[in-house]
């Protein structure tokens, strides 16, 4: 393993220094047939779940297949996809903002030996690597986070969840049964990299135990003012503590105000949160950002807390499968999940999704708490 | 003979969704056998230990990964992020195990070369792991080691014309829905404005000078599909202004069931013939159509243009022809004060080359909020702090009733002195000649 230059000069970092070019321009990689009728695109139709395609005005059609992916990939995954591209695609292809892969072709012959090619490609454990899927009415890849492969403030894993619940919902990636399509996000803290606050379904990371104080270092790792400042409900105030017989700066913490935000171990690692059974997973449901009908929508806490349970988090996935199913047993025709359960009201929508209402799911953040109130006498029993 | 034992995420090798467990296996595997004679820069086994150091998270429920360490390429303030194993003797693989965060192409289009070029390059010096894509926009390679940053760089730059993205208090890495690329409901091109944007505040995004991050989203249509409305300081959300296009013939196969309505893509379950009164006009949330001697009507004035009518018949209704865009601010996920949806600021902006007028209200935001936000205050929570009146200052716009949802329904309106005749210095003897004390 002996260090290769790649001509870089440590010494003298600016000589033939490039910087400040940005990405690649787009064009550069568009295939020839979105190159031509870019801009002059009319309409599009679905042939299957997972294959559409898109006609323009100079008669073009350009064939896509949608298949599903791991965001955590592989240079030896993105090799093969590169050559499924230029085997069927000659050479392009692009990934979609829920991590999705599009392998796009200009005639319509070409779509069935590309799909055929991706359908039997599997991994050594047995799972597909690349299923067709994904559009319309049905649920499309989960967006999702980091988790414990990468991140210092996570409070639940991310790709792990998201392969168990992709599993169990798997049927509805590869079909269009659904009132209305259904966005499924994962976030493993609320930092939420991943912005599930606006999903159909989120999956959100959180823990419950406040910091540990680690006395010895935090002075020493920490700007004091900047934790004290980060806490959103001041639970967080300076201290003098005895340790080993020495009084050292340090905080301490009001436990009772915590809200386990972790926002304060984000300006100082001695005030970790990560706790086996603390931290698990909170359900979000309702939310959209599309303007379609209605409004942009912010999801709502459905279930406040559910356990860890790696490696397939049984309870997160089925009650989320029971909130699904229950929306697809009673939701009209376009109306998305958060309209479903204003439609027929929140109090009704616990009680067809079989789910538990606890004092935990009732607002007590501040100002917009009240607005989520009952202010009338209109309720249904 | 693996490294280590996983017994538990061995166990996400089965089930139909694609395993990440069997990718890494498959990787870890290549990486031994280095059929392709790599002289790695990293551990060659660097896989096999991100994959024990997950099955001890999965083991114990808590993450192994200590806070990023202040690590980064000369003269950037972002787009390398530091992390660091917190059981470094076990898993020494991954000791070291940074994050690079690579400027994706708008749209996300590629040709196979060039994503081979950035694997010979990850793999030569990485861990040929990757996020394709992060949640930003980037793509993410994950984990390298201090000494190679500056390599990985120097190789990017020379040799693939390929910049770093943005991290930390700056402008993070601009992201864009496919747009006119290859969609019919495409407003504006994301693409150009999304590049044009990202060229031109190249030193905002690699020069963290901001209280906190900010974003740019760039969504072709009200449909919103990157999302820019509920997660960008600024969304572009494109839009018009004139008439829906109506293909009456269309409206007829609609209506007769030879077109499929959106498409095709609710065929998954029998929803019954397709009728245009249930499905379409009753849906409309404005109430503006109607059919009338078997026509679809439509009073435009009154279209907030939610798309419904037009996602359900694509082949009978299209976007107008004066076309430009929205911007709303403020959007931000939760942390702290909770989440915000971005709020409108410019209803009806054109989107024409060289962006002059877009640029101007960036930059007036960026002014204000650089000298007034707090550390790691968002814009939106600065736009609470402080009030939208502050925002309409700091930008030169007109109030307009489609910036709120609705009036202030308290009169506590902070009247300035100049609004108000005559001034606020008066003379109390002045006042006391008429109200005795």
């Amino acid at each position: 393993m002996a260090f290769v230059s790649s001509g870089y000069n440590p010494d003298k970092p600016m000589e033939n220094r490039i910087s400040d070019i940005g990405p690649r321009k787009f064009d550069e990689f568009y295939p020839p047939v979105i190159a031509k009728n870019k801009g002059t695109w009319l309409y599009h139709e679905y042939i299957q779940t997972g294959v559409y395609y898109h006609v323009a005005k100079s008669g073009d059609k350009v064939f896509t297949v949608r298949v599903g992916g791991a965001r955590l990939m592989s240079t030896t995954h993105i090799r093969e996809i590169c050559e499924i591209a230029e085997k069927h695609c000659d050479g392009y292809l692009r990934f979609t903002t829920r991590n999705n892969i599009e392998f796009m072709v200009d005639s319509e012959d070409k779509v069935k030996p590309l799909v055929q090619d991706l359908e039997s490609r599997k991994f050594a454990g047995g799972s597909f690597k690349f299923p067709v899927g994904g559009t319309g009415a049905g649920i499309t890849n989960i967006v999702h986070t980091q988790g414990w492969v990468h991140c210092h403030t996570p409070a639940t894993d991310a790709s792990g969840p998201v392969k168990a619940t992709m599993d169990v919902l798997f049927d509805d990636f590869k079909n269009t049964r659904l009132p209305a399509k259904l966005r499924v996000s994962l976030a493993c803290c609320l930092n939420m990299c991943g912005a599930v606050h606006c999903s159909d379904i989120a999956i959100l990371g959180y823990h419950r135990k406040p910091p540990l104080l680690d006395h010895e270092y935090l002075d020493k790792m920490c700007e004091v003012p900047l934790a004290i400042a980060a806490c959103p409900t001041a639970a967080i105030r300076p201290a003098k503590i005895e340790f080993e017989g020495k009084k050292v700066n340090s905080v301490a913490v009001k436990e009772d105000r915590c809200m386990f935000c972790g926002n304060c171990y984000t300006m100082c690692p001695s005030m970790p949160l990560a706790d086996t059974e603390g931290d698990g997973i909170v359900i979000m449901a309702g939310g959209k950002v599309s303007n379609r009908i209605s409004p942009p929508e912010f999801s709502k806490v459905v279930v406040a807390f559910i356990p860890n349970e790696a490696p397939r988090w049984p309870q997160t996935t089925a009650t989320i499968k029971q909130i699904i199913e229950a929306y697809a047993k009673g939701a009209n025709k376009y109306e998305r999940l958060g309209d479903w359960a204003t439609r027929i009201g929140w109090e009704r929508f616990f009680e067809k999704c079989e789910l538990e209402f606890t004092h935990h799911l009732i607002d007590d953040f501040r100002d917009p708490a009240y607005f989520t109130w009952r202010q009338t006498t209109q309720f249904k029993f | 003979m693996a490294k280590h034992e996983t017994p538990l995420l061995d166990q996400l090798e089965s089930g139909p969704w694609p395993s990440f467990v069997s990718d890494l296996k498959q990787q870890a595997e290549v990486r031994a056998k280095n059929e392709a004679n790599v002289e790695f820069q990293i551990p060659q086994d660097v896989v096999e230990d991100l994959i024990g150091v997950l099955e001890l998270s999965f083991k114990h429920g808590r993450t192994h990964w200590k806070h990023g360490g202040i690590v980064g390429v000369f003269g950037y303030g972002g787009g390398v992020i530091g992390r660091y194993c917190d059981q470094p003797e076990k898993f020494p693989g991954v000791a070291h195990f940074h994050t690079m965060r690579v400027a994706q192409p708008s749209g996300k289009f590629y040709t196979a070369e060039y994503l081979r070029q950035l694997c010979d390059l990850w793999d030569f010096r990485g861990s040929g792991v990757t996020n394709m894509h992060g949640s930003t926009g980037d793509i993410i390679f994950l984990g390298t080691t201090t000494p190679q940053l500056e390599e990985i760089f120097y190789e990017m730059t020379h040799t693939h014309n390929q910049d770093l993205g943005g991290s930390g208090s700056n402008l993070r890495t601009p992201a864009d829905c496919i747009g006119s690329a290859r969609c019919e409901y495409a407003c504006y091109d994301t693409h150009a404005l999304c590049y044009h944007l990202t060229q031109e505040y190249q030193d905002e995004l690699h020069r963290p000078a901001f209280p906190y991050k900010f974003k740019f989203k760039f969504d072709g249509c009200p449909n919103c599909c990157v999302a820019s409305i509920a997660r960008a300081d600024m969304a572009y959300i494109g839009t018009w202004r004139d008439d829906i296009p109506i293909d009456q013939e269309a409206v007829q196969a609609y209506i007769g069931g030879e077109l499929p309505p959106n498409g095709g893509g609710f065929a998954g379950r029998d929803w019954g013939p397709f009728d245009i009164q249930k499905e379409v006009i009753d849906l409309c949330p404005t109430d503006c159509m109607w059919m009338e001697d078997n026509k679809l009507m439509i009073d435009n004035k009154e279209c907030n243009r939610c798309m419904h009518c037009i996602n359900v018949m694509p082949r009978a209704l299209r976007i107008g022809e004066d076309r430009g865009l929205s911007i709303l601010v403020g959007a931000k996920a939760p942390i702290l004060d909770g989440a915000q949806m971005g709020s409108m600021l410019v209803p009806f902006i054109k989107a024409e080359e060289p962006y002059d007028e877009i640029k101007e209200i960036i930059e007036g935001i960026w002014d204000w909020w650089m000298e007034e936000g707090k550390n790691r205050e968002r814009l939106g929570e600065l736009m609470k702090r402080q009030g939208f009146q502050k925002l309409l200052e700091a930008t030169g716009l007109k109030p307009d009733p489609r910036m709120v949802s609705e009036p202030r329904s308290n009169p506590y309106i902070f009247w300035k002195e100049e609004e108000v005749e005559g001034g606020w210095t008066r003379d109390i003897n002045e006042f006391r000649k008429h109200h005795q004390r």
